[in-house]
């Protein structure tokens, strides 16, 4: 086990090819041999690419950055799943040990209506910016704010604000749900606000400006499958969203 | 006389920053809304000085290559965010903060910003807790603070091992409150391609739309580069893949001094590569330093598991040889550390590029206290290290799933093995007090400048400094240089063809937008036969063995011929696919490569003419006995300060470094 050299595997790669947003896409086929299952599974597309350039094929676009599971940037839906077929990691994180000599691989762009694919893999998700710049903050400019443990905060509090918090706005969840709902995104942010002191003063009117903007993204509705909770690379609980429900009822009925 | 004015305000230290920024010139809030301001990047300084600046009523706007704001790699830093609160009532202040920054960056770091830097630490975590940023709190309500290298007190603030990924969502979301109120535009996936100035003052960017490829002109008063450090330079580094030096590049060229680019911070605890495949290397935090003890067996070739080889048979090499920091000493210690053990044959794994971070010790120790706490009397092994591991798991959960996602190992069980990597840059461009470079009008802030941490960083200082620069020094300082742009434009008011009616129209915008633009044919004309990706692999292998954490005359040598060699190679044989107008990850890379192949050469030509070893800097031939760095203080107490005189040719100009208020000393841990 681990440390060092793992096996290597010979696969079929069945991947998602769209000149542009505009284009119709379709599945290209290719065959990799002598991938490492010490390599992550990012690795096995630069693997990939190199050998398309060499033999003169532009590479297929896909997003990534920090490649540590947490800047959010990565976004591929492998075997008809978000981050591929392990629970509780990002693409990025995922190392091809997951997989079998002989496995044929299918991946995809994130599918979602509010989510334009732009090249290849790569899909926009600006409308997770929007709904945040819609009301996912607290109003306070930079200046004399007092010291900060004049405000107390229950542990317990503080820890489920930060689960909330974790969200890294991937966007797994709508890829996940087969509404294309961003209930989960959206609450966790109602959520890690709504738990803390600060957050109270614009508690109502930022649970009802943020739905609101995630309504006119053409996000689809929750239907309570919990597809999302399951898919979410960061364990992001169900119960947000049963979170934002009340806070968006108290906010709305008064 | 120096080129160079770093404008440091006179007066006792703890005095310059209060009286400064209560004496500069102000802009009038009716003013502020026709200035202009661009920033670039987009993470802990970048985010944090454009939504304060848009507060304040400057019209800004924002740049970043990702998808989106938050994504900006400030998002990845794990163990915390130092501050001088002294809330652990263990004899922490502003000038304890400043001392132990000076003397962690080797007595190469300019005393005025580093104490203005301590003078304001307080501030950024009130300003974060107001923003809901919830950091690690005690059972009280209070927060909580923890250990970092180089310092003895706790004054690290954090949020699991989550902390930069929380500040930046702060930032983020202060941003994106006033994208929200129309006072910031925001241009995600567009890239920095070069400053534009006039008469030798900044006036704008050129930037690249990557989705649809179009090459964009933006007009500023002022351009604020936020754009990060340039570890990518090594390839394998724990930077996001797409951090670059690309836009400090570009300004370099157009006149921005380059200051200490040899000044790299190899990071002691990262996982070991694990094969050629690897396209990035992930650091595993300093804070597990405050329970991980470092070790290696005391007998070579020792193939035995480490649960195996008893206790008397192991080196704490740390503990060893500085027994007053033991495994906190700052990181260029720890990571010489390392490859001192590794290179004399007792480096552990496979590759035997390795060593043990071992969490047992205190797993027990906790155990022990949990059990004490919940009454459990007589407990067995076993219950003391499940109930230690339920601590541990609370403290550093994250970091070891992350550990057994890329390696396979349960670091629970076994120790980690770990070696240095290649984290981050002390580096970059020359800013004087006012965080200006040398071209006016032209700022960086964060990581992109060079002015806080010396020839070495301590860690949980990064987050500190990006937040300060962004969120209390700019919004004081920008206003020196904008204050007098009001006088200029009130002058030039009735001039037809003024630069404020011009704007983008001015001809010096078509130059630049011309010369990028035949750049990126450039590149997708050479049409040779290696790919992008191979150049950067080939030139971060000379860099790290020449250029890495030792160094020497011969190898430096050796590495600027063959950096110049690779470049040669680069601009005749690149294979860049695809075309111009159109999302084309390739053709981005290419660019950054490019300037990557540059750099190189000026970090090799820096290393080499800094004949002293200093923090991170570590020149073989200047070395004590027990093989700790040796520093020059009568020769090299400057800041190196490069100036682009065109292609492999720089000029040297130095910034003296007078230490007023510390007493120069050798830097011990012992």
């Amino acid at each position: 086990m681990g440390s060092g050299h793992g096996t290597e595997l010979n696969l079929t790669l069945k991947v998602w090819r769209q000149k542009n947003t505009k284009a119709t896409g379709s599945f290209e086929t290719h065959q990799l041999t002598g991938i490492s299952t010490d390599m992550s599974f990012l690795e096995m597309f630069d693997v990939l690419n190199e050998k398309l350039i060499s033999e003169g094929k532009e590479a297929i676009a896909f997003d990534h950055d920090c490649r540590e599971g947490i800047c959010g940037m990565c976004s591929m839906y492998i075997n008809g799943r978000p981050h591929g077929p392990k629970q509780g990691v990002t693409t990025c994180q995922l190392h091809m040990r997951s997989f079998k000599n002989g496995d044929t691989i299918v991946v995809e762009p994130w599918r979602s209506a509010a989510f334009p694919v732009i090249k290849d893999l790569a899909v926009d998700r600006g409308a997770f910016d929007r709904i945040i710049a819609s009301g996912g903050y607290i109003s306070v400019n930079t200046g004399n704010a007092q010291d900060a443990n004049n405000i107390l905060i229950p542990k317990t509090d503080a820890d489920e604000s930060f689960g909330a918090a974790a969200c890294i706005g991937c966007g797994a969840c709508v890829a996940a749900c087969k509404n294309g709902s961003a209930m989960l995104f959206v609450s966790a942010k109602v959520s890690q606000l709504a738990l803390l002191p600060q957050g109270q003063v614009e508690r109502k009117e930022r649970v009802k400006k943020m739905v609101e903007a995630m309504d006119a993204e053409g996000f689809g509705n929750c239907t309570n499958t919990g597809a999302c909770e399951a898919e979410c690379p960061k364990g992001i609980s169900l119960e947000n969203i049963a979170r934002m429900n009340r806070e968006l009822m108290g906010a709305t009925f008064k | 006389m120096s080129k160079l004015d770093s404008k440091i305000p006179e007066g006792a230290i703890d005095q310059k920053w209060s009286k400064y920024r209560s004496t500069v010139h102000l802009v009038n809030p009716a003013n502020k809304r026709s200035l202009e301001v661009l920033v670039v990047g987009s993470g802990l300084a970048g985010a944090s000085a454009a939504s304060s600046l848009a507060e304040m009523g400057y019209k800004v706007k924002v740049f970043c290559f990702q998808d989106s704001p938050r994504r900006a790699h400030s998002i990845a830093a794990q163990g915390g965010i130092n501050a001088a609160k002294n809330y652990q009532n263990d004899g922490d202040s502003t000038y304890r903060l400043f001392y132990d920054t000076i003397k962690g960056g080797d007595y190469r770091a300019r005393e005025a910003n580093v104490h203005r830097l301590a003078e304001v630490s307080s501030n950024i975590i009130d300003q974060c807790v107001a923003q809901g940023v919830p950091l690690a709190r005690e059972y009280g309500g209070l927060l909580s603070n923890r250990s970092f290298g180089g310092t003895q007190v706790q004054r690290t603030f954090y949020a699991a091992g989550q902390t930069g990924q929380q500040l930046l969502l702060g930032a983020y979301s202060a941003l994106q409150r006033q994208v929200g109120m129309g006072a910031v535009e925001l241009c995600a996936r567009h890239e920095m391609l070069d400053v534009v100035t006039i008469d030798g003052v900044t006036r704008g960017i050129i930037a690249r739309n990557l989705i649809t490829g179009e090459m964009e002109k933006h007009f500023g008063h002022a351009v604020l580069l936020c754009t990060g450090g340039y570890g990518n330079v090594f390839y394998l580094s724990t930077n996001a893949m797409g951090s670059n030096v690309t836009a400090a590049w570009k300004a370099h060229k157009k006149g921005a001094f380059f200051g200490n680019p040899c000044y790299t911070q190899i990071h002691p605890t990262c996982i070991p590569v694990s094969g050629d495949h690897q396209s990035k290397l992930t650091l595993m935090s300093e804070s597990l330093r405050n329970d991980g003890r470092i070790w290696v067996p005391k007998k070579k070739d020792d193939n035995r598991k480490p649960t195996d080889i008893p206790e008397e048979e192991r080196d704490y090499y740390l503990e060893r040889r500085y027994p007053a920091f033991g495994n906190l000493v700052p990181r260029d210690v720890a990571s010489r550390g390392a490859k001192e053990r590794c290179d004399a044959g007792y480096g552990v794994g496979n590759s035997k590029m390795a060593v043990y971070l071992d969490f047992a010790f205190n797993t027990a120790r906790y155990g022990r206290t949990e059990a004490t706490k919940r009454n459990i009397q007589n407990p067995s092994q076993e219950e003391i290290m499940r109930l230690g591991k339920e601590v541990v798991k609370e403290k550093y959960g994250n970091l070891f799933d992350m550990y057994q996602q890329i390696t396979g190992e349960n670091p629970y069980e076994v120790p980690m093995r770990i070696y240095p990597a290649v984290h981050y840059t002390m580096g970059g461009l020359w800013v004087d007090y006012n965080l200006m470079t040398t071209v006016k009008g032209l700022y960086a802030l964060g990581e992109a400048n060079f002015s806080d941490h010396g020839a070495n960083r301590l860690g949980a200082s990064a987050l500190m400094q990006g937040l300060a620069d962004g969120y209390f020094v700019i919004p004081y300082t920008l206003g020196v240089y904008l204050s007098e742009e009001v006088s200029r434009m009130s002058a030039e008011k009735d001039k037809a063809d003024s630069i404020d009616k011009l704007k983008t129209k001015h001809p010096a915008f078509d130059a630049a937008l011309k010369e990028q633009t035949d750049l990126i044919n450039k590149f997708l004309n050479i049409k040779g036969t290696k790919s992008v990706e191979s150049f950067h692999k080939r030139l971060g292998l000379i860099m790290w063995n020449k250029c890495g954490m030792a160094r020497n005359k011969q190898g430096l040598t050796e590495a600027i011929a063959e950096i110049q060699a690779l470049r040669k190679e680069f601009w005749s044989d690149v294979r860049v696919l695809g075309s111009a107008d159109e999302f084309n990850p390739d053709l981005e890379k290419a660019g950054r490569v490019a300037d990557f192949i540059e750099l190189g050469e000026l970090m090799c030509k820096d290393a080499l003419h800094r004949e002293e070893s200093c923090g991170g800097h570590f020149r073989e031939e200047h070395q004590t006995e027990d093989g700790e760095a040796k520093r020059d203080d009568v020769n090299f107490a400057y800041v190196a300060a490069w100036e682009y005189k065109g292609e492999s040719n720089w000029e040297l100009n130095k910034e003296e470094l007078k230490y007023e208020n510390i007493k120069i000393a050798q830097r011990s841990y012992k």
